[in-house]
């Protein structure tokens, strides 16, 4: 990177508004994904003006730009892949406005998840994505990702809770799109823009619908000796009717895994475990938890408990949302998947992917959100052995090939970013991905912002596409 | 853009057979749009046909206006060019329901009366409960991006519509999102199709979540001296744990004579203002409802009967009611004009009061969460107070396009209205944007130009 640009850069942010040295860099070029790669320069802007003068100065160079919240991303979207600048946010992170009445807040997109759920929390309030990052990652990231969480089930993801954005394009321009009132004019440009994983323009100041809090909640945990069992069980609930706020499934393994980090409580001999949460009235929670009770133990679960009090509830979904953490104590490394199935199809899917890992005699756990069908295998594997990677690769290609075949998709809410681009085409054919260049190019011609993501790389086959991080360590998943 | 008439039409025949292309002038008198008719209807039977007709208007020029029912073909400006209507009702079935899945895939044609017996059939439903139910398809209530009162708790299509198949502007045949209830891959270009008026493409396929149907339902009936009582029953409720499922606020005008027609009579006693508002659940945490509701009304609202419980054929005919609201009241004053203002939930008692001043007769029905659709009816329906209802048009749009209002637009009056009218209102600012999205989706302009939001 010229020094021209270096200089101005550290003009218009002050000196500590930038890095550039190696040692800095080291650490924006991971994120939570398997990948690694390394930009040219890391910025902190403090506000909207200062982000229109970075895009100005680093476009003007020809500099790609990649947004970056938290760095939590699991499919290298914050990753500056052909280099270039990282714009961090973390210096963004005002709560703006709270508009208790209307459930509303404003906020930049460098505030964390929970962050923004306490602050509003004496309201009544919360905002109710919740990734199992949320303690770290940014609303800013999970505009660009369009995140899930457990809780999505009964609340939606990102997109039903973005109601209005301020962008910066790359040319520098300002712009508003929707607005805090529902259905504003026009194309819902903000439902486009959400989940485009910074490929459109980088987002300074988000408008999210708050939620409610229940005024009463209820979470279950039925332990099975058998992972049909519990899948059959996902399916009843569904069929009778019943939503729950939330429905996660952790097998046998992860229980271990998790048990061991953790101390949930979760029996160490069990094969399968369902953590299921219901939410609202009182009495509505109290008929729901009792049908829930009566399916889980219609289909042979050994047991059914109920958190007695919000501090066993709280243990319940830590193992829960330290899982991916758990894996990360005991392998070298792994590689979580995010692939989405008609929730009928969870009892084949999860035999295929038993089958998967003794084929390439690889150990996969699964923890996932078994009420929408977004599975989340983990695949664990030692980056220095090269066969063992190789493998890990294929058997993750073909857990997402069978989800494509059931009906499904291959990412849920990690995106798609630089780690499933290859399999774009499986899903969409060249005529509609041909369509989604060109509605990028309506934000970002030049394709100066996070290039590199999303699309199949030219390049095709033969290229290494997954380089194994050198040392794997606890970090939240999904 | 020029027609090139009949002679290029007639190779219409070609693609889809002539059996499913009408000419006739009196069978396209149905296509009128503000008095303009096309030259031909085309009713192609798959998506490859879809293609093929616009591949053919565009080599053509011909301006084509997407239709289903017919319903809802006077949303928008009046068109400048109008060519070709596109009635894809022969498309109309039902590709996949997968009720143990909650999803559904249809085409655009499937009609949205014969979609919920479907899925009444295994206790599920969609939350569409939009006017002209009885006809609508799905394709004509996506693409209009009509609302309903169950948005209050289910939201709109865009929260619930998983992916479309459509074809643009340039006849390309085009997926997005998927039939999985989460699904991030790509962008979620049919976000873009919900509400645009059929102006982006030809939607041919929606793939959608269904909802499991709620055990039991209890619906009231609120009756109060002001708008600012209503509105603040409105906020008690809003920051109460009883989650409404629909909650409407509704003036007297529109409720005792324009609404309801006068047949039922669920406002109590001589207060102008209603709330009417729904709960779903377990039928057993549905009973505390009537006690809390009457703790949370404000104090000045006085004592008596103001606060009822409708059940059976009554609670059936007042959802009907407030979801049919514009169809009725078309029904019944032709020459009506249907404004939709939408405004963040506590700046409605403001529009109440703005409304006050109206001096022609106005009704209005303004959902909890700030969206409001306000009713001018001419006085005896006559044709002569045509020029005072375009003055209150014009007055109420140049009002509501200021803050505290956020979005004000004009969804149904007569065409003679629109003349000197912006149906829009003002444009947002993103509208370059917009587009620019255009004509990526659409770039030779053929799908309905001129006719939505800024000109586009």
């Amino acid at each position: 990177m010229n020094s021209r640009l270096l200089h101005a850069l550290k003009k218009a942010l002050g000196p500590g508004g930038v890095l550039d040295r190696p040692e800095d860099l080291m650490l924006y070029e991971y994120d939570g994904s398997v990948e690694t790669a390394r930009p040219d320069c890391v910025v902190f802007p403090r506000e909207t003006k200062d982000v229109v003068e970075i895009v100005r100065l680093a476009f003007r160079e020809g500099i790609p730009i990649v947004g970056r919240g938290a760095g939590t991303g699991l499919s290298g979207g914050a990753l500056a892949r052909h280099g270039g600048m990282v714009v961090s946010f973390s210096r963004m992170n005002r709560i703006l406005a709270v508009d208790a009445d209307n459930q509303r807040a404003v906020v930049e997109p460098g505030v964390v998840n929970s962050d923004l759920s306490a602050a509003v929390e004496h309201l009544g309030l919360h905002f109710a994505p919740d990734p199992s990052s949320q303690k770290a990652c940014t609303i800013g990231g999970n505009v660009s990702e369009n995140s899930g969480g457990p809780h999505t089930l009964a609340y939606g993801v990102t997109a039903q809770h973005v109601l209005g954005l301020e962008i910066v394009l790359p040319s520098g321009e300002r712009m508003r799109l929707g607005d805090a009132a529902v259905d504003a004019a026009g194309y819902d440009v903000t439902g486009l823009f959400v989940g485009s994983e910074g490929t459109f323009a980088l987002v300074t100041e988000i408008t999210v619908k708050l939620t409610r809090n229940p005024e009463a909640v209820k979470t279950l945990l039925g332990i099975f000796d058998s992972v049909d069992d519990a899948t059959e069980t996902v399916a009843e609930i569904t069929a009778r009717g019943i939503t729950p706020a939330a429905c996660e499934m952790l097998d046998g393994w992860t229980i271990r895994a998790v048990e061991d980090y953790v101390h949930a409580g979760f029996p160490l001999d069990c094969s399968a475990i369902l953590l299921i949460e219901v939410d609202g009235l009182r009495e509505s929670t109290e008929a729901d938890a009792r049908s829930i009770r009566e399916i889980c133990l219609a289909h042979q679960a050994r047991e059914v408990r109920l958190a007695r009090d919000a501090r066993e509830r709280d243990l319940l979904w830590k193992g829960r949302k330290n899982a991916f953490g758990a894996a990360g104590r005991l392998s070298p490394s792994y590689y979580t998947q995010d692939g989405v199935i008609p929730r009928t199809k969870l009892p084949a899917t999860l035999r295929k992917i038993e089958e998967i890992g003794r084929k390439y005699n690889l150990r996969i756990g699964n923890v996932f959100h078994a009420g929408d069908g977004n599975l989340h295998p983990i695949i664990l594997f030692d980056e220095r052995n090269e066969r063992e990677f190789r493998d890990t690769i294929r058997a993750g290609d073909e857990i997402l090939e069978f989800c494509i075949a059931v009906g499904g998709s291959i990412t849920g809410e990690h995106g798609v970013g630089m780690e499933k681009d290859r399999l774009m085409p499986l899903l969409f054919s060249e005529a509609d991905l041909e369509l989604m260049r060109r509605v990028r190019a309506a934000f970002n011609p030049a394709d100066l912002l996070n290039p590199g993501k999303i699309f199949p790389n030219s390049k095709g086959c033969g290229e290494i596409y997954v380089r194994p991080r050198p040392n794997a360590t606890a970090r939240p998943g999904p | 853009m020029r027609a090139s008439g009949a002679l290029g039409l007639s190779h219409l025949g070609d693609i889809i057979g002539e059996d499913h292309v009408v000419r006739d002038p009196s069978e396209l008198a149905s296509y009128q749009i503000d008095g303009r008719l096309p030259a031909a209807a085309a009713r192609p039977g798959s998506q490859e046909e879809v293609a093929e007709i616009v591949k053919f208007a565009c080599r053509e020029k011909l301006v084509i206006v997407v239709s289903g029912a017919r319903t809802k073909l006077g949303m928008g400006t009046s068109p400048p060019q109008y060519d070709l209507a596109l009635d894809m009702s022969r498309m109309d079935r039902i590709l996949a329901y997968d009720p143990d899945d909650l999803t559904l895939a249809v085409e655009a044609g499937a009609r949205l009366r014969t979609i919920s017996s479907r899925l009444a059939e295994r206790g599920q439903f969609l939350p569409l409960a939009v006017p002209f139910l009885a006809r609508a398809t799905m394709g004509g209530t996506i693409a209009s991006g009509v609302d309903s009162p169950l948005r209050q708790s289910y939201g709109t299509a865009r929260d619930f519509v998983l992916g479309m198949n459509f074809v643009t502007g340039d006849g390309i045949a085009a997926t997005s999102g998927g039939r999985v209830v989460k699904n991030v891959s790509g962008y979620d270009l049919h976000k873009m199709m919900i509400g645009s008026l059929g102006t982006l493409g030809a939607i041919t396929r929606i793939n959608l979540k269904t909802f499991p149907r709620p055990p039991a339902t209890k619906t009231f009936s609120a009756a109060f001296w002001e708008a600012q009582q209503a509105c603040a029953f409105r906020n008690a409720l809003a920051r109460s744990a009883l989650g409404p499922r629909t909650l409407e606020i509704v003036s007297q005008s529109a409720d005792g004579r324009f609404l309801l027609a006068g047949e039922h009579p669920p406002s109590l006693g001589a207060r102008p203002w209603s709330v009417y508002v729904s709960f779903a659940g377990d039928a057993a945490a549905l009973k505390r409802h009537y006690g809390e509701l009457r703790s949370l009304a404000p104090a000045e609202n006085g004592r008596g009967d103001w606060l009822r419980e409708l059940e059976g054929q009554a609670e059936e005919s007042l959802m009907s009611a407030l979801s049919e609201f514009p169809a009725a009241l078309l029904g019944r004053w032709p020459a009506a004009a249907i404004l939709k203002i939408t405004a963040l939930p506590t700046e409605l008692p403001e529009l109440a009061s703005d409304l006050a001043s109206l001096d022609l007769p106005w009704a209005v029905v303004m959902r909890g969460l700030g969206v409001a659709y306000l009713a001018l009816i001419p006085p005896d329906g006559s044709e002569g107070s045509l020029d005072r209802q375009r003055q209150q048009c014009a007055r109420i749009l140049a009002l509501a396009g200021k803050p505290p209002y956020r979005q004000v637009s004009l969804p149904w009056c007569p065409g003679a209205l629109k003349q000197d009218l912006d149906v829009w209102g003002p444009p947002p600012p993103s509208l370059a944007l917009m587009k620019r999205l255009k004509s990526v989706f659409d770039p030779a302009g053929i799908f309905s130009p001129g006719r939505f939001v800024g000109g586009i």
